[in-house]
């Protein structure tokens, strides 16, 4: 039987519904409204009232009673067991192993005028070394820079700030990548320290030197030690990714074999997760740097110092030359890790351009090489001393100063309206707001702020960040940082929108833009002030320009990923449908990698703050320059000890919020 | 058509060989307190009250079956059925919740960590979906690898992963690395690791999903050779009902995590448990799975005496060119004895109801 008209049966086999929550509304931007007219209206009839603003030089008690701390652990550095006995002893240690070095390569020895092995020695091994681990390219590469070294003047410094960032980094790779295994092997080891390396990685550097200073005292020590702690977080975590990385197919598929733990680490996670851990190194390495550089400002040797003094006199000839020095080291650490990275991968994959063999032989004729350039440099002085008739550096500078001068005069209207236009028109205004508001007022409107934005985590975190702030004594200097750092991070995340999303869009302005950001994030923070230096001289602006140029490419490029991350048939969908370019990115591009957006802010946030704290030192003042005027007045270390823990507090502050932010766009 | 009362399988999984593989009310629960589900009301609910009820997935609900030594059995499900959490539990790569899992009259479930890793080395071995090498080994070192970490010493390691790529036809590529070769390549070096230790059970974890239809093809045909070259007792997991028929001398339909259906291929087809079941083989061509013994009639008195006869498990599309061209019907015998008779007519109603 058959009728013309049939109705489908219902499939035999349903498939199964899924449960749907619904989310509830937040009315968000209504919310956040209320909070600004109430944050206006009691600006208007209370600013300049219990804002808290403090005089620079006053202390308060908490200051007086660090002080205080300071002169006992000083004293008790002679006697005591724990700080004579244990962090004495250690000082002493790490300071003649660095002192040992420095004799060795690059300062003069006992009873020498130079050290053991002089400049052809050094130039051998350095470039013996990155053949080793790079290849043919990264040894020439490290033979220029490193024979620029001497060719601008800065021979026994740079060699100190590769002394001291390589042994940093060595240090971090033996704690580093044993603790990033043991993460990635066992969740509570992972539990345990990921806290941990948030709030490392939270902290704006400037923010912990205070109380290194105060364990360690000035000089190579506390350097290292700083160093180690900025750079190690970045190493750690790269190694549990890689490990954890490895294709959970490629694992179990071990596991089917029968392999123990320890076979698996050795033959499957390890050089499945070789690249990604030298990647590590690469990262660690150039965070090294960074820190070593900074560390100037507690005497720790290397170019850090002559860059600092360059800032100091706001010469910006003699900043540049140290400046461009430090840029010549990151290049070199960066190409030759990123080689050896590249390099893992090809030979983990039978790619090899000689046998190993061969290699070995070349190694051990360069090793002969080497041997003999440390002969000469050690019994000929020409060897031995960088030949001076060679060095530019100080030409160089005074060219640079005039330069400088010409092009500052020449667009000194520009950067004037520049400057005028975000300080009038943004900075000055939002200052007011914040800073000359009263704190009973600002307080709960940061709340509602946290709330609104981030729900009741948030507000919990805000609320005790605000009282250590508030408690430190410091509430006035902390928002005017607070202002530097939203001004920076509005300008680097327009910077990032346009730029992102053009990257994101044209595979022809990446393969422009994404090397020269590459090339920016490089660069230690420090070198930045140089030139926003020479263009806006000593101010908050100072800052601001180098927190933009510093924190932009991070924000760039993951807004960039975002856009291209967007799935390429939901782009086509919507070209089907016949939008327009500027519709493709409102509609459907800037929506669909909004979660990317978010994370851009945050990471924009951080960099933007750390900067903002070092530009402390070239006019930004608040929180940045009372820390930096604790090491360099006696009396003042006590309030630089407060404002670093005012400084955590914002840090913390601000990237929970934004976190908080960043999750809820994700959803 | 009527359903026969004999049971074919039955046959081969008669007690009276020890069975190479026997799962024993299998239960597999992902969440907290997993166990506490079992043996309670709550194992009773369906999947999504489950989930709505205590927040455990269930994913594997009391199975049961025998493998006989040397038999292929699949077992077969849409994603999501449970068949894949199903033979990580064999192996214990995923930790059954309850029930037993008996390999050669050794107990896996009761294994401690060693003896586990003893098992997984010599007597079952794996074959996955996306194939799981090591991308930074050659192809024989990947071959060999599973030799390496039991202790082999390498010129005896070499030489069996030389004899397993020339099982498996990869002569030439034994220095090759994974990303150079093409899928059907990357899963043959997949089977020839697992060959290597020589195991008495191979696992299949939807090996050829990941492959186009025509690659696919050659490689069960691989898979038919090697079984019967080497002879070994398969597990075979796919969602791929033709491959299932053609694989598979029983066959194991899951839904949701239960058994919906155990049987060989003609019974899966001639008499599905229920209508989920139907519904998945109302495609299948009858006439290329289905023996004589479900289209037959009893024979009447004295009918067909004489008329040729055939046995009763060839397939009825192999008969159908006897039987049109016999006078009258055909005797269908079974152990020397008449069974039944087919006609013109039972051969045509199960060739020309495909057309439909």
């Amino acid at each position: 039987m058959s009728s013309t008209l049939t109705v489908a049966p219902a499939p035999a086999a349903k498939e199964e519904q899924p449960r749907i929550v619904e989310a509830p509304k937040r009315h968000t931007g209504l919310k956040l409204l209320v909070v600004l007219a109430v944050w206006a209206v009691g600006y208007f009839l209370f600013h300049d009232r219990d804002t808290l603003a403090r005089p620079f030089v006053q202390l308060n008690g908490l200051d007086r009673w660090f002080n205080h701390i300071r002169d006992v652990i000083q004293a008790a550095g002679q006697t005591n067991w724990f700080w004579h006995g244990v962090v004495g002893n250690f000082s002493d240690f790490v300071n003649s192993v660095i002192g040992w070095l420095q004799q060795l390569f690059s300062q003069p020895a006992a009873g020498r005028p130079v050290p053991q092995v002089g400049w052809l020695g050094v130039l051998a091994i350095l470039g013996w070394i990155a053949y080793a681990m790079a290849g043919l390219r990264s040894a020439i590469l490290v033979l220029v820079g490193t024979l620029l070294f001497g060719v601008l003047g800065y021979w026994g410094d740079s060699v100190d700030m590769l002394i001291v960032t390589l042994l940093s980094v060595l240090v971090s790779m033996a704690v580093g990548i044993p603790v990033g295994i043991a993460m990635a092997r066992r969740r509570w080891v992972s539990t345990v320290v990921t806290p941990i390396l948030d709030a490392m990685q939270t902290m704006p550097s400037f923010a912990y030197i205070p109380f290194f200073f105060v364990v360690f005292g000035p000089g190579a020590t506390c350097a290292i030690m700083l160093t180690v702690v900025y750079s190690i977080p970045p190493l750690v975590r790269i190694t549990e990714h890689g490990l954890r990385s490895v294709a959970a197919g490629t694992v179990e598929a071990a596991g089917s074999l029968g392999v123990t733990r320890g076979q698996l680490l050795r033959k499957v996670q390890l050089p499945m997760a070789r690249r990604t851990i030298v990647l590590g190194i690469n990262q660690c390495s150039l965070a090294a740097l960074a820190m070593a550089v900074i560390a100037a400002l507690i005497n720790g040797p290397g170019l850090g110092p002559d860059v600092l003094a360059g800032l100091t006199n706001l010469d910006v000839g003699q900043g540049a030359v140290p400046g461009l020095l430090i840029v010549v080291v990151a290049i070199m650490l960066d190409r030759t890790t990123t080689a050896a990275s590249e390099r893992s991968e090809q030979h983990s994959r039978g790619e090899r351009r000689m046998s190993r063999r061969a290699n070995r032989i070349v190694l051990g004729a360069g090793l002969v090489v080497v041997a003999a350039a440390i002969y000469f440099s050690h019994f000929y002085i020409q060897a031995a001393q960088f030949p001076s008739a060679l060095d530019v550096g100080s030409q160089l500078a005074d060219g640079i100063n005039q330069v400088t001068n010409t092009v500052v005069n020449a667009i000194d209207t520009l950067t004037l309206a520049f400057k005028n236009v975000i300080s009038y028109g943004f900075l000055n205004p939002l200052q007011g707001l914040l800073a000359d508001t009263p704190w009973w007022l600002m307080a709960p409107v940061l709340l509602a702020i946290s709330w609104v934005l981030g729900g009741l985590r948030p507000l919990l975190i805000t609320l005790v960040c605000e009282g250590v702030i508030f408690g430190v004594g410091l509430w006035n200097d902390t928002m005017i940082t607070l202002t530097t750092t939203v001004v920076a991070t509005v300008l680097v995340m327009i910077v990032a929108l346009v730029l992102g999303v053009w990257t994101g869009r044209s595979r022809r302005a990446d393969a422009v833009i994404r090397p020269i950001l590459d090339g920016f994030q490089t660069i230690p923070p420090f070198v930045y002030l140089v030139p926003a230096l020479a263009l806006f001289g000593a101010s908050r602006f100072t800052a601001i320009v180098a927190a933009l140029a510093y924190a932009a490419p991070i924000s760039v490029k993951l807004v960039a990923d975002g856009i291209r991350g967007v799935s390429p048939a939901t782009v086509e969908a919507a070209r089907a449908s016949g939008i327009t370019s500027w519709q493709m990115i409102r509609k459907v591009q800037l929506p669909m990698s909004r979660s990317s957006i978010a994370l851009a802010a945050n990471q924009g946030l951080l960099y933007v703050l750390s900067m903002v704290v070092i530009g402390g030192m070239v006019g930004a003042g608040s929180l940045g320059y009372i820390v930096y005027s604790g090491f360099t007045q006696y009396n003042l270390l006590g309030k630089g000890l407060a404002a670093g823990i005012a400084l955590t507090a914002l840090g913390i502050l601000l990237d929970r919020s934004a976190r908080a932010v960043a999750d809820r766009s994700g959803t | 058509m009527s359903a026969p009362t004999i049971e074919p399988g039955a046959v081969r999984t008669g007690s009276a060989v020890e069975p190479a593989l026997r799962v024993d009310s299998l239960w597999k629960i992902f969440g907290n307190r997993a166990d506490k589900v079992i043996g309670t009301e709550d194992a009773n609910l369906t999947r999504k009250q489950l989930q709505e009820k205590t927040g455990c997935v269930m994913a594997v609900k009391d199975v049961s079956f025998e493998v006989a030594p040397g038999e292929v059995f699949v077992v077969m499900g849409l994603s999501g059925s449970g068949k894949s959490t199903l033979v990580r539990c064999l192996t214990r790569l995923i930790e059954p919740t309850a029930g037993s899992v008996v390999m050669n009259g050794e107990d896996v479930t009761a294994a401690d960590e060693g003896r586990l890793r003893e098992l997984r080395r010599r007597h079952a071995a794996m074959v996955f979906q996306h194939f799981g090498l090591l991308p930074h080994r050659s192809v024989r070192d990947n071959i060999s690898f599973g030799l390496e970490v039991r202790g082999t010493g390498r010129a005896e390691r070499r030489k069996r992963a030389q004899d397993m790529v020339d099982l498996v036809g990869l002569s030439g590529y034994e220095l090759s690395y994974p990303d150079q070769l093409s899928g059907g390549m990357q899963q043959r070096v997949g089977l020839a690791r697992a060959l290597a230790g020589d195991p008495d059970l191979l696992l299949f974890d939807e090996p050829f999903s990941a492959l186009d239809p025509l690659i696919r093809r050659d490689m069960q045909n691989e898979v038919i050779r090697l079984h019967h070259e080497v002879g070994k007792t398969m597990v075979f997991i796919t969602h791929d009902l033709a491959e299932a028929l053609k694989l598979g001398d029983r066959i194991l339909i899951m839904r949701d995590g239960e058994v919906v259906q155990v049987g060989t291929p003609d019974e899966v087809v001639g008499a599905p448990a229920d209508d989920y079941v139907k519904d998945f083989v109302s495609d299948v061509p009858k006439s290329h799975v289905l023996t004589l013994r479900w289209v037959m009639r009893p024979a009447r008195e004295g009918e067909a005496d004489g008329a040729p006869a055939l046995p009763a498990d060839t397939i009825v599309r192999e008969a159908a060119r006897s039987v049109l061209a016999a006078e009258g019907p055909v005797r269908v015998i079974e152990d020397d004895r008449v069974v039944g008779v087919v006609d013109d007519e039972d051969i045509l109603r199960v060739v020309v109801a495909e057309e439909h």
